[in-house]
Formats: structure tokens, sequence, C-alpha cells
């Protein structure tokens, strides 16, 4: 089967093993708060519906980490920090 | 058919109608790409962390206006390259951030990733056997025992199935492979 992208020039096992070695993985605690993010939304959606109305968005970050467990999402650091991020809680 | 065996423009479509498990594979598959691009502007983990997760974000929100679904690769690499730039630009906003030095260096850092992305599409048409130990070896870095161990084959025969798996990866980057 042809490549998809060939690459330009040819190369050598060398320049293989280096290229390679240039993609290593994501951390993955980084994946997985991305691929957890569905279900972090709904949660989410979740939240800010029950607490519409609160005065201060920061009380409904304090209640994250519970709240994302209720609903069944670990709440990695990872995950708590993009919610936080997204509820502007820093 | 598993996600993992999906084209870019079936996963795109399959996480559209919902599907978290194919949204699941579409991060797995993209994940080295976005990470290695962050790396090649030399930003501060914090920060790179920050753009990962953004890039994934914005791509979840924009699936439903993508124009063309088998073009989610690049369009994942521009949007990436342009939030590194934008963090570059707020941490320099004292400075100036025109080093053309240090462009050329970034630009020829992210032509190898694209390099890369060729190599990583041509391994991904090798049996799992090669694709596990090339990738074992050279993105993570394992040592010979790590791989014996972990794949339960004698430490003394990897240098060896190391070497047949990277001629058959040079053979398929070739296209002149009949399937490995």
């Amino acid at each position: 089967m042809a490549p998809d992208r060939p690459v330009d020039m040819p190369l050598g096992e060398e320049d293989i093993g280096r290229l390679l070695g240039s993609l290593p993985p994501a951390p993955a605690g980084w994946v997985a708060a991305a691929a957890e993010l569905p279900r972090a939304r709904r949660a989410l959606a979740a939240i800010e519906a029950e607490l519409a109305g609160e005065p201060e968005r920061a009380a409904v970050t304090e209640r994250l980490e519970r709240a994302l467990a209720e609903a069944g999402v670990e709440p990695t650091p990872e995950i708590v920090r993009a919610m936080r991020r997204r509820l502007g809680g820093g | 058919m598993g996600a993992t065996e999906l084209s870019d423009a079936q996963i795109v479509d399959r996480c559209r109608s919902g599907d978290e498990a194919a949204w699941a594979a579409l991060v797995e598959r993209f994940s080295r790409y976005v990470h290695a691009i962050a790396t090649a502007h030399r930003l501060p983990d914090e920060d790179a962390e920050d753009v990962f997760q953004d890039v994934f974000a914005r791509t979840y929100e924009h699936l439903d206006r993508l124009r063309d679904d088998d073009a989610i690769r690049p369009w994942i690499g521009q949007l990436t390259r342009r939030l590194c730039i934008d963090r570059l630009r707020a941490a320099r906003a004292s400075e100036p951030l025109d080093d053309a030095g240090e462009h050329g260096a970034a630009d020829e850092r992210l032509d190898q990733i694209e390099q890369a992305v060729a190599v990583r599409d041509a391994l991904a048409r090798l049996s799992a056997d090669c694709q596990e130990i090339l990738d074992r070896f050279f993105a993570r870095d394992e040592s010979y025992r790590a791989i014996g161990e972990a794949l339960a084959i004698p430490a003394g025969t990897i240098a060896s199935r190391i070497s047949r798996c990277l001629g058959r990866l040079r053979e398929e980057l070739e296209g002149r492979s009949d399937g490995a």
C-alpha cells in the first residue's frame, strides 16, 4: 500500500528512529482529561443549571470535585484544572 | 470496526453523533501531534497543558462546523500553532517576539513534526507487534530490558526485532510494502 503522505526524501533507519522519537506520548493525565471532555461538559452543564443565579461563581468551583465525582468523572487534577479554567475560576 | 481503525473523517462523523468512544479515539490519535507542537514552541509545561486542553475543547465545539472532515489534522495543527503563538505573545508582552532565530528554529521543529506524523501513519500500517516495539524503543525511550519484560520476549532478541521492524517501516514509507 502506498503511503498516504510520502515523505519528501528517502529516510535512513536512523532518521526514521529519530522521527519516531520526536512524537512521544502526551502526558497520560492530559489525554485522559481531554477524553473525558464530553462527560465533564455534561456534569458542568448540570452544575450551572443547578446554581443558576448564584452570585459568586467561585462557589461553583468549590463544589467542582464533588460534583464531578457524583457525575462519574474521576476528578483528576488535570480535569479539575480544565473545568476551573472553563468556569473562569483560575 | 473499532474507532482506532477508522479514518479521520469517520471518527469525526462518529464524534458528531455523540459517540464518546470515538471522541476518546480522536483525542488519542491527535494527542502526540498537539503535544509535540506545543513542545516545539518551548512553552512552559503549564502553558502547554492549557494549550493542549484548549485545542481539544475548541475541536469538540467546532465539530459541527468543520468544512472538510478529512482535513481535521491540519485544522488541529493550525489551531495548536495559533494558540501557542498567542501564549508566547502574552508571556512576552513586554519583549519583542519577532526573534528571527527563534522563529526559524521553531519552523524547523514544526517541519520535523509533520514528517514524523507521516512516519507514524506508516507505522500504523505495520503489525501490532512492530508498532509496539518501535514505539516503546524510540518514542517512549524504553530499554531493551523494559521492552522485553513488558512484551514477554527475550531481551536478546529485541535489537533484531527492532531492526526488522524498522526495515518494514522503511518499505512502508517508500510504498513498497506487501503488508507487515
